[in-house]
């Protein structure tokens, strides 16, 4: 097994006196700020394809990112030699990017570390490879006894390891021991009218008890059914109408329809419709939503950023009123405040920015089932799939991957999958009824050429309108 | 540049033992310069350096793979990912079709992709473009309120591939492309336009033209309103048409194909696309700026003609995909990194280009939809069904002139109609970073989703 089962213990990725040489070095030629990033990931994934273990893999990453700040401007440089000389290199070329020299060697003193140590109780190097084949292969058994037009069954597992360190010249210093853990099923059913698609996915900031055979089995029988059920699918209905977004799914929609547009850097620069609106009524008084990076467990959790400011809970809008950004910590440290804990970086190759973490809905009073049977007619959303923004407009699409058309308060038949498309401000206006039946889904967030983890959750709820972009008028 | 294949040479001489092994190294130099008001916002060097490998051993009922990456090309780290390669070989399924590429004897193309002035230019002239770029975008018009980010980026990225079956290539690109994302504002409303250019070296970048891109697409989208739902035929512009045909292409990936998930499958022969329609993917093409020497398992890239007048020919094919369809690879494997292990993939995709311009395309077409930029590609479009749904912006086609611009719309249809429903291919090929060039298109029968 690559590295150890170890969750904690690594936090010596480099000695703390030499972070302190390190960040000196770092302003030697001026700049008012600088940070070392060190980070050790061990990676492993398993394929199942067509009953076949097609390939085991692992991996291993580990090096440093080093920031130095001069004024507006940010010099980066990364090595993956951790040796003092191969940090002190890239401490150079970070600050290469000072225009002109004089600000003599800065002793930097750091706080004593704050070590977090991992919450995973299995770690996925202690795990046999034998038992992870295992549960591959019974989530395959599985989504082929849903039916015999399930054609096709691909069945994927992976896991990380990431420890890191980080230290900066205002004295922080902190580690963290992140595990994290997913598996994934896709289906292909094959009926007269063609294939279609099924997907379901498990993913936490968890160890391998995350995947229980039972959880294994319903990610499976979930992916299988939607595949089935699609194979009637009609086309999906072009123009406006209700959507009702079933409980975890519709999360989707507030991170792209306002989270990205709630990020400080977007703020900074006025890219966002959401500038200079704090106070403002920015949505229905039905919402309520909170950045959480402290939700256990979740995907986008997280103990401390890649900056080494603790998750937080953060309430973005409440009852409907913008109450805050989200913040990394060189955008805040400007403005004179705390970071927000939203400051993450895909590696250790690359700079931190605003990110969102676990994004959340809080739940309504309405029933449920009483939303559906309260439409006459609209669309009913149970999966979605990814979604796109342009902060500066507001407007954004998200793609739903299982839906089903509401007739005379009924869901009804399948629908082809499809994008919908909005703009910010006035879908989150149109949130007309929230219910009780809140759950969160994992998704990779892509920004700027950086993925990382996010959760994003909500229960049951209405927009009173919202372009579904199909093919049937 | 040798060095690197030298590298793996000793690499895979201590690694040799009752296994096949194929050892793949990278190496790579980045710049990155984002400029804002006037300076430096964020620069960014760095040089990076990975090894992936594969080990294979022969079963009775078939060959087994086992893969291990490490970011580094440190002696340990290579041993540790060796050792890991041959623990994961033991957990996969045997089987008749995996095996290593054999050396083809195809002979590679003669490509110079490498220009010495990516390393040569000095820092200074980069950070120039970055912020010429920027000042050049703010003052071109007076209704732009923001740049976003205008950025100028770098590379030079070599590899090598060496196994014990006798493959041994290396090869290496180089790259620079300016980029720059404006605001536009009318005082009420605002839009965003999107510039860029693209070479192997700064010297071949065009500042002015990326400017002018940013500043105009910006500009012309102001004032967009949201249309009412209709059925019409839809241009889609070089750079929406690219991002077309690259999800045509992961759909021609014989993997896709042999593994049930492709709606091309057992269509060979078939007139899949309209007559106009001839889609090649040649990597040995250097007009791509993802052209390439030799495929991700070490082989002669070569010249695949995919669908030739609308008929489909045929499809793109690693080792094994090819062995499972009871074909020969046709050195189109593509890796996605040091931790990728190979697959098939289209890797420069053209069409052969039409004999209208834009505007008779438009001046043909009558009425319609002209589409500029696409979003929600990776939501909206399933590759296996064909299912094709994404947000764009654009402006209404009016008895053939350019009209008011449109936005918060969907188009949609299904890959499988879409190829059957393209009624002309523009002459005006536009070569784009990215697996695909791309000229102007259009399309009949597309359902767009307004209010």
């Amino acid at each position: 097994m690559y590295g150890t089962g170890t969750l904690s213990g690594m936090s010596n990725l480099v000695e703390q006196d030499v972070l302190q040489r390190v960040l000196g070095a770092a302003l030697e030629r001026g700049g008012e700020f600088a940070e070392v990033f060190v980070e050790d990931r061990t990676t492993s994934s398993a394929m199942l394809d067509q009953r076949r273990v097609e390939e085991l893999s692992s991996g291993r990453d580990r090096g440093a990112g080093i920031r130095v700040v001069f004024g507006e401007t940010t010099g980066f440089a990364h090595t993956a030699d951790l040796s003092e000389r191969g940090l002190l290199a890239a401490a150079q070329a970070a600050a290469a990017v000072a225009r002109e020299g004089g600000g003599g060697v800065r002793e930097i003193k750091l706080s004593d570390l704050v070590d977090y140590p991992s919450r995973a109780t299995t770690a996925p190097g202690d795990v046999a490879k034998a038992s992870k084949i295992e549960l591959l292969l019974h989530a395959d058994d599985v989504a082929r006894s849903e039916g015999a037009s399930i054609t096709q069954v691909q069945v994927a597992l992976g896991d990380s390891t990431r420890h890191f360190v980080v230290a900066n010249s205002d004295g922080v210093y902190a580690a963290d021991h992140q595990v994290r853990t997913r598996f994934n099923v896709s289906c292909v059913a094959t009926g007269d009218g063609g294939m279609q698609t099924g997907y379901r996915p498990i993913a936490g900031t968890r160890g391998f008890e995350l995947l229980t055979p039972d959880a294994v089995g319903e990610a499976a029988r979930g992916a299988a059914h939607q595949a089935i059920t699609k194979l009637d699918a009609r086309p999906a209905p072009s123009g406006e109408l209700p959507v009702v977004l079933a409980g975890g799914s519709g999360g989707i929609l507030f991170h792209e329809a306002c989270g990205h547009g709630l990020e400080a850097d977007a703020i900074m620069k006025q890219a966002s419709v959401y500038a200079g609106k704090v106070g403002q009524l920015v949505a229905s008084p039905l919402v309520t939503l909170v950045d959480d990076g402290t939700v256990a467990g979740e995907w986008g959790y997280l103990a401390v950023d890649d900056e080494g400011r603790p998750g937080s809970r953060n309430v973005l809008i409440e009852n409907g009123i913008l109450t805050d950004y989200m913040w990394d910590y060189l955008r805040a440290r400007k403005e004179g405040r705390h970071s927000s804990g939203n400051g993450r970086r895909q590696s250790y190759q690359h700079l931190p920015m605003v990110r969102m973490t676990n994004t959340y809905l809080l739940e309504g009073e309405s029933d449920a089932d009483e939303i559906v049977a309260q439409t006459p007619l609209g669309v009913y959303v149970a999966q979605l799939g990814g979604g796109q923004v342009n902060t500066a407009t507001g407007d954004f699409v998200f793609g739903m991957t299982a839906a089903f058309l509401i007739e005379n308060g009924k869901i009804t038949a399948p629908l082809r999958d499809c994008n919908l498309i909005g703009n910010g401000p006035d879908v989150l206006a149109r949130v007309d009824a929230v219910a009780t039946d809140f759950s969160m889904m994992p998704g990779t967030c892509g920004k700027d050429g950086q993925s990382v983890p996010v959760g994003c959750g909500q229960a049951t709820m209405r927009l009173s309108g919202m372009t579904i972009g199909g093919t049937a008028s | 540049m040798s060095d690197l294949l030298e590298q793996a040479d000793r690499i895979l001489e201590s690694a040799k033992g009752s296994d096949q092994i194929e050892i793949y190294l990278s190496r790579g130099v980045d710049t990155e310069v984002r400029a804002y008001e006037g300076e430096i916002e964020q620069l960014s060097t760095a040089a990076s350096a990975g090894i992936g490998i594969r080990v294979l051993r022969d079963g009775e009922s078939g060959a087994k793979v086992g893969t291990a990456w490490a970011g580094s090309l440190d002696p340990s780290a290579i041993e540790d990912a060796l050792r890991e390669a041959r623990d994961n070989v033991r957990f996969a399924t045997e089987d008749e079709f995996v095996a290593f590429a054999l050396p083809d004897g195809v002979t590679p193309a003669t490509l110079t992709l490498t220009d010495r002035s990516v390393t040569t230019t000095p820092l200074d002239d980069k950070i120039a473009m970055a912020i010429d770029l920027e000042r050049i975008v703010r003052s071109g018009d007076p209704r732009i309120r923001q740049v976003e980010s205008a950025d100028y980026s770098d590379y030079v990225a070599e590899a090598a591939i060496v196994s014990t079956l006798g493959v041994r290539a290396t090869y290496a690109r180089s790259g620079a492309y300016v980029s720059v994302e404006a605001i536009a504002s009318d005082g009420t409303n605002d839009q965003t336009g999107w510039g860029l250019s693209a070479g192997r070296a700064p010297g071949e970048l065009d500042i002015d033209k990326a400017a002018h891109d940013a500043l105009s697409r910006a500009t012309r989208m102001l004032g967009a309103v949201k249309p009412a739902s209709m059925k019409c035929t839809a241009v889609f512009d070089p750079r929406s048409a690219a991002t077309l045909l690259a999800i045509i292409g992961g759909s021609l990936s014989g993997e896709a194909v042999v593994r049930g998930r492709s709606f091309f499958a057992n269509r060979i022969g078939e007139d899949v696309a309209a007559t106009s329609f001839t889609l090649v993917d040649d990597p040995t093409d250097p007009r791509h700026f993802s052209a390439s020497v030799f495929d991700g398992e070490g082989l002669a890239c070569r010249k695949n003609v995919m669908i030739e007048n609308g008929q489909l020919k045929s499809f793109v094919y690693d080792t094994v995909s090819a062995r499972r369809a009871g074909t020969s690879s046709t050195g189109s494997a593509v890796r996605g990194g040091i931790a990728g292990s190979p697959s098939a993939g289209c890797r420069a995709l053209h069409l052969l280009p039409g004999e209208l311009t834009q505007a008779e395309i438009f001046e043909r077409v009558g009425n319609g939809v002209f589409v500029v930029s696409l979003t929600g590609v990776h939501s909206g479009v399933n590759p296996v069904s064909g299912d094709f749904s994404v947000g764009i912006t654009g402006l209404m086609i009016r008895d053939g002139q350019l009209c008011e611009p449109v936005r918060e719309i969907t188009v949609a249809s299904t890959l499988q109609r879409m190829l059957l429903d393209i009624s002309y291919v523009g002459a005006d090929v536009e070569w784009l970073p990215g697996s695909a060039a791309g000229q102007s298109l259009a399309i009949e029968g597309i359902s767009v989703s307004g209010s």
